[in-house]
């Protein structure tokens, strides 16, 4: 390992020759103020809890119904793959697809992908084709909307309530932890040192 | 000003992985690929190729989105044999004449202010770039972290009406589905995340040192 590194800032590209980063603090860039990169506290045993909870409550809540409508003695209840569905048969399939990847596909594989790199990490292993799989990671990782889909359903409850019963489904709580789960866990990931140990084979 | 005795990567022949973010020694310079990054295999090149032609592109054609996407219903509710569109404004006037202020400003900010903001940094930042103006470039590339940041949030309208239309389909009673605009919406977002992406945000930085060479 380099006691010393050279880096560029991403956003203005100033070099940086920068010492050891303590624990939990980041570099900054003496230009643009951008962060080059963070030390991350207990990064792997963080990240991985974090990412075991992630996928536990993130099966919670896609297999129970999110929310329950009761309207004149009428039913409904739905989860988010029902959504899904209901846009796809009614021609939407452009936006059933963008739903099924920003709400449900891409935040499961960061999960997925972080547990298959995690995993091994803790037992000083390296993953199989780690390269190729940290290249998928960050190019879905912009387009996982979890926090987004969360205030959507907020404001569809506040809509609905409007005109009828509302129940919230078991799920609804568990996307609600997962919510900060997921935000934890990525403020955990340490990019710049999985990077690097995936850069000294 | 200290930034004369600031080192780039550019003017220092080297060049970072957008991706993995390893600084890489190289002999030639330009915008074109240069080599594979030895890391983790995505091309390097000094700055993203053709990132202002191709972010004007994506904001261009956001722009033409954006108005079908506000003309058209967004969602057409159904009761009782009568049917009504509502377009993304329509909506925000409904939620503001019942009483519900906080859901038509979410709404309102989300689908309407966001969306033409993003448009509207998009194209200030490469018309300065294209001039090579030199004014407040911090300034100007935290303007385009916010936009990078907020892109996201433009979606909540699609999540609704995708729960709207699972939950609202109590037969005669209420229906509820996505109307035509959703689409172009949809593409709007998309886009103008698309767009945020492709902006190099060092090409603000780089008419800074064009002057001292
Ligand atoms: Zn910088």
């Amino acid at each position: 390992m380099h006691n010393e590194l050279l880096i560029a800032c991403h956003e203005c590209d100033v070099l940086h020759r920068i010492g050891r980063v303590p624990e939990g603090d980041s570099a900054i860039c003496r230009r643009c103020g951008a962060v080059l990169f963070s030390h991350k506290k207990d990064s792997l045993d963080r990240s991985l809890a974090l990412t075991l909870a992630g996928l536990l409550l993130f099966i919670i809540a896609n297999a129970y119904p999110l929310l329950e409508i009761k309207l004149e003695g009428l039913y409904q209840a739905t989860n988010l793959f029902g959504g899904v569905k209901v846009l796809y048969s009614g021609g939407y399939w452009e936006i059933a697809l963008l739903v099924l990847c920003t709400a449900i596909l891409f935040p499961f594989l960061e999960l997925l992908i972080k547990l298959y790199i995690l995993l091994p990490m803790k037992l000083n292993r390296r993953p199989w084709k780690m390269i190729s799989l940290l290249n998928f990671l960050e190019t879905i990782k912009p387009w996982g909307m979890m926090e987004v889909f969360m205030l959507g359903i907020l404001v569809s409850v506040v809509k609905l309530l409007k005109m009828m019963t509302v129940i919230p489904g078991h799920s609804l709580y568990a996307f609600f932890v997962l919510i900060f789960v997921m935000a934890a866990g990525t403020a955990s990931f340490d990019t710049h040192e999985i990077w690097e140990k995936a850069g000294d084979s | 000003m200290i930034v004369t005795e600031l080192k780039t990567a550019k003017n220092s022949s080297m060049a970072a992985c957008r991706r993995c973010h390893l600084l890489c020694r190289i002999s030639e310079s330009g915008d074109r690929k240069i080599i594979d990054c030895p890391r983790c295999g995505a091309e390097i090149h000094q700055r993203i190729p053709g990132s202002i032609q191709r972010t004007w592109a994506l904001v261009i054609a956001a722009l033409i989105f954006y108005i079908p996407a506000n003309l058209l219903p967004i969602s057409i509710t159904s009761a009782l044999g009568s049917s009504e569109g509502d377009t993304i404004m329509s909506g925000v006037i409904y939620f503001i004449q019942s009483g519900s202020w906080y859901i038509a400003l979410v709404i309102f900010v989300a689908s309407i202010f966001v969306p033409v903001l993003k448009i509207l940094i998009l194209f200030f930042l490469l018309v300065s770039v294209q001039l090579k103006i030199r004014w407040r470039p911090l300034e100007r590339t935290r303007l385009y972290r916010i936009i990078e940041a907020i892109g996201r949030w433009s979606m909540v309208d699609i999540f609704v009406i995708t729960i709207m239309a699972a939950l609202i389909k109590l037969g005669g009673l209420a229906d509820f589905e996505a109307g035509p605009a959703a689409a172009y919406f949809a593409a709007v977002v998309v886009l103008t995340i698309l767009a945020a992406m492709s902006f190099d945000p060092r090409l603000i930085w780089d008419s800074m040192e064009d002057q001292h060479e």
